[in-house]
């Protein structure tokens, strides 16, 4: 029924009513840096993908990840169909559930509605036990869907193409190599005999699977680089799209809860009386670090809940304030890295960022009914499987006995990943007390300001080394906060670099933040060598082009930047343009900012344009779409985006003091993207990295006033 | 307390205290959760409705507040088996991401241009002031005008030898040469995933009219919608060669 090839497992199987199961097993892609899967993956046998054909002429894709809008569902279901020379319209797709071998009978009732023959179920089950692991591992996130699972899918459609043809040939009586698929339909054009891939269905089942199916050409492609409506924006514009938040049960019971504001913190008592003296309320339950009020409705529960007065004990760190970490990166940090002796100039310059929440639209919220030794679970996360591992962790169970049902996110940008679920821990934890009962946990936003992962606050104190002529001969810097290879990578011809980690700790938790590391260390490193051009007398855009003779590609991307921007060309007093490019996920961007500052300091983000190159664009218009999000996302995070710590807690609480940018600060964002025809990179956070020093290099030419600590708010930028 | 609501054009009787927000009666007590909650104190707009027309934030509005008037929630918001121009301006633009904040934005917004149909820049950013988390600002602008003027849209610009795609009205061909697409672009007329829109697109070239704030060049005024190039191109670099050189 399938095979092994080099790369991969290939199965395939014939479906109730005689449609066309495929699977792929195994891709082993993007070794070194790029590398998502192990190399034993075939191996292993992580599944990435199935496609179904069924008698209907509907080609149905599962998709092992999740829709955050990203528009990565729509664009790995062009991938397969691509390879699969399937008509566009007759395409489909469904997020793969998340399930093992044990509860796979759902996946079975998703693709056939009905069952299988026992031997296929078998091969099914195995898959979907391969798909439960490559979920466990893979989850969304890392911007990598499609460059990681893009392979799988292409490969999936190539094989399902080839047993079509194949099954098509032996049909018409002719040699296969003279047969062509082509919108859903194998002809043979000589004899003009013809079928659709519904007809053909059963017998491309029980082809041989191809070895090694061979992919497109892209100058061939009809279906990828060219536009294609998301599948999930149309339950978008109507209401009907089901987040997490949305499900309900009949019966279902709804909590509230108040978590201890100092991370780490207990619990020490609450009297429950005032909130059970409600209308409504069930049970105030009390856990380690919260107290949660269950009600026959949301708005009950929080208003019981308002009216308890929780104590809590602050784990020790009750002393803990912005200002104290900030002191202890500041002591960690020591001297300036030591610079060559002969340089003519030395430079240097501290950065600091704070810490951001990822305040996701959607607040946390997770359904879950707990009876006896199995749980359900349903809630929007961005990995599924690990969710359903924290849910059973939670209630001593082993995770083959909880089911986990994914719905749609309403934001993730890392808040809903693997170690982020609290939200899952206590929701079912909650649902154990009031067990059998179904209740739904929903976050106000005062929890998710005060108790997220946040992106970590970070300093960073460079310097750099200029010869006579500018030239640059040395760059480094102490960082705290976190930073890795490709975060603290610069694309310039400098001969020597010490960068080192001077870390110093604290309780605050911390998680992936859209662009992770990069969303700091873009700013710090392209706000230094910014600095150091203006050190050396010279234009930024020039100074910065004029040392990436070793990485043409990063000059290409740059010089984009600057001519979409229009650089160079005068503008007038208290206006000026800035530049930056970060690589990050396997992406190169950058970003030309157009910024006006008034006498009184009043700023204004006019325009960005940005540039990217991620190796080819799999569908235009939401690559697009992932950039200007980018730069929105990080434009917040420079302008307005600040948590601070005072008494060991958060000091924010809601969108009043924890500002968003809306529709008057968003400036125009164009985009641009380069096909190198590399290997594709991510789209989900590189458009991050270069907006904040895109705009405070802008700053500097419309003030020369250098913004190094974020947000720009906090900052005069008066000249008066 | 039984309270009788207009949701929709139909009449609904709830049985809630009398303070509870509209939102939570819309969402939990109706089951109308295309209405969202985000923040509880009006900041951030997810829960918007109209209220006799106007945007109303409903997280901070008791029901009896809103008795006896008419309540259209993003679900009654379509008509006649035909989207709002509004949303289907939202789809024609690609503008949701994520999604939960675009029920609030396009009340918020279909308010405001049953008030002022042809609103200004100025008047969407003083009007529309609702939370994205996303960044999709961007393209809102851009629906808005759209759905302002009931422009069909063209698809976001040429496919030329099915590859690139430009839509701000130029098309950057491999050498890399800017050529003015004007108006003899070819619609982009492919599948529409055929669950939702207009049935093809119009050939017709829409005219964005997003006049960038900065004076920027004509190109980015004269057409298209979503705005973007691509293009082959970058350096040569050799085959198989990756950039690795970190650190």
């Amino acid at each position: 029924m399938g095979k092994w090839t080099r790369r991969a497992f290939i199965g395939a199987g014939t479906l109730v009513g005689g449609g066309f199961v495929l699977g792929i097993a195994g891709v082993a892609i993007a070794p070194g840096r790029h590398g998502i899967v192990s190399a034993d993956a075939a191996d292993k046998g992580e599944l990435t993908t199935w496609i179904t054909v069924t008698p209907d002429d509907l080609v149905t894709i599962l998709i092992p990840h999740c829709e955050m809008g990203q528009g990565s569902q729509t664009g790995l279901a062009m991938m397969a169909a691509e390879e699969m020379e399937a008509d566009w319209d007759r395409v489909r797709i469904r997020e793969a559930p998340a399930l093992d071998a044990y509860a796979n009978a759902y996946m079975l009732r998703a693709f056939t509605g009905d069952s299988m023959p026992a031997p296929v179920e078998r091969a099914v089950d195995y898959g979907a036990y391969r798909l439960a692991r490559w979920f466990g591992t893979q989850a969304t996130g890392g911007s990598l869907a499609v460059r990681g699972t893009g392979y799988g899918m292409k490969l999936a459609g190539a094989a399902a193409r080839e047993m079509l043809l194949a099954a098509a040939a032996e049909r018409f009586g002719v040699a296969v190599d003279e047969c062509r698929a082509e919108r859903s339909r194998v002809t043979h054009p000589w004899s003009r005999q013809g079928a659709t891939f519904g007809d053909l269905a059963k017998a491309a089942a029980s082809m041989p699977a191809p070895d090694n199916p061979p992919l497109k050409d892209p100058d061939a492609y009809t279906i990828r680089r060219t536009r294609k409506p998301r599948f999930d924006i149309p339950p978008k514009v109507d209401g009907s799209a089901t987040y997490g938040i949305d499900f309900t049960l009949p019966g279902m019971l709804y909590a509230a809860v108040d978590i201890a504001p100092v991370q780490g913190g207990r619990l020490v008592s609450v009297d429950p009386a005032p909130a059970l003296a409600m209308p409504g309320v069930k049970r105030v339950v009390e856990l380690d670090e919260a107290v949660a009020v269950v009600a026959d409705s949301y708005w009950r529960a929080r208003q019981a809940l308002a009216a308890l007065s929780p104590y809590y004990d602050d784990a020790g760190h009750g002393e803990v304030s912005s200002e104290t970490i900030f002191a202890a990166f500041d002591e960690a940090l020591g001297d300036a890295p030591e610079m060559p002796a002969d340089a003519a100039q030395v430079v240097t310059a501290d950065y600091r960022v704070p810490f951001l929440a990822h305040a996701t639209m959607e607040p946390m919220a997770c359904t879950a009914r707990v009876e006896g030794d199995r749980a359900e679970v349903w809630a929007g996360t961005q990995d599924p499987l690990n969710a359903r591992s924290a849910a059973a962790s939670a209630l001593g169970l082993d995770a083959s006995q909880v089911h986990l049902t994914n719905l749609m996110l309403g934001g993730g940008y890392g808040r809903r990943l693997p170690f982020c679920f609290d939200y899952v821990d206590l929701a079912a934890r909650i649902a154990q007390a009031m067990s059998p009962a179904p209740v739904k946990l929903v976050w106000s936003r005062e929890n998710d300001i005060r108790h997220g992962y946040y992106r970590p606050a970070a300093m960073c104190r460079y310097a750099g080394a200029l010869a006579a002529d500018g030239r640059p001969l040395a760059v480094g810097a102490h960082y705290a906060g976190g930073g890795d290879r490709e975060s603290l990578f610069m694309p310039y011809a400098i001969p020597e670099r010490r960068f080192e980690s001077r870390n110093a700790r604290h309780h605050i938790r911390e998680g992936a933040w859209r662009s992770v590391l990069n969303s700091q260390h873009g700013f710090f490193k392209e706000s230094f060598i910014d600095e150091m051009a203006h050190a050396a007398g010279r234009d930024p855009y020039e100074y910065r082009r004029n040392l990436m003779d070793e990485h043409p590609r990063f000059r290409a991307v740059l010089d984009r930047a600057a001519e979409m921007a229009g650089w160079g060309a005068p503008l007038p007093a208290g206006e000026g343009r800035g530049i930056a490019i970060a690589e990050s996920f396997g992406s190169i961007v950058a970003q030309a900012a157009h910024v006006a500052v008034s006498p009184q300091g009043g700023l204004r983000v006019r325009n960005v344009w940005a540039a990217v190159d991620c190796g080819d664009v799999v569908e235009p218009d939401s690559a697009a779409a992932q950039i200007e999000g980018g730069v929105v996302f990080g434009l917040s995070a420079a302008l307005v985006g600040e948590i601070t710590i005072a008494e060991g807690r958060v000091v924010e609480s809601n969108f009043h003091d924890h500002q968003m940018i809306r529709m008057a600060d968003a400036p125009d964002v164009e985009v641009a993207f380069i096909r190198s025809g590399e290997r594709l990179g991510g789209l989900g956070e590189p458009g991050v990295p270069p907006v904040a020093p895109a705009v405070t290099n802008a700053i500097y030419a419309a003030t020369g006033i250098r913004v190094r600590d974020l947000p720009i708010k906090n900052q005069r930028l008066s000249r008066a | 307390m039984a309270i009788t609501l207009n949701v929709n054009g139909e009449p609904r009787t709830v049985d809630v205290e009398p303070d509870t927000p509209l939102l939570w009666v819309l969402r939990d007590t109706l089951g109308l959760t295309g209405t969202k909650f985000g923040c509880g104190i009006a900041a951030c707009g997810a829960c918007t409705v109209h209220v006799d027309g106007r945007a109303v934030r409903t997280c901070t509005v008791p029901v009896s507040a809103v008795e006896g008037l008419a309540v259209t929630t993003i679900e009654g918001l379509a008509a006649d088996g035909r989207l709002h121009a509004v949303q289907q301006a939202w789809v024609d633009h690609q503008v949701p991401q994520c999604g939960y904040c675009q029920s609030g934005m396009i009340m918020a917004v279909s308010a405001l241009l049953a008030q002022r149909p042809d609103p200004s820049d100025a008047h969407i950013d003083a009007a529309v002031t609702n939370i994205c988390r996303c960044g999709t600002f961007v393209r809102v602008r851009r629906a808005i005008h759209a759905a302002a003027r009931g422009d069909a849209f063209t698809g976001g610009g040429a496919a030329a030898d099915g590859e690139s795609v430009a839509s701000r009205g130029a098309v950057v061909d491999d050498a890399g040469a800017n050529r003015d697409a004007g108006t003899d672009r070819n619609p982009v007329a492919n599948g529409r995933a055929g669950t939702n829109g207009r049935a093809g697109t119009s050939g017709r070239a829409a005219t964005n009219g997003h006049v960038a704030t900065n004076g920027g060049d004509a190109a980015s005024r004269d057409a298209g919608t979503n705005r973007y190039t691509v293009a082959d191109g970058g350096p040569a670099v050799a085959s198989g060669k990756t950039e690795a050189s970190h650190g």
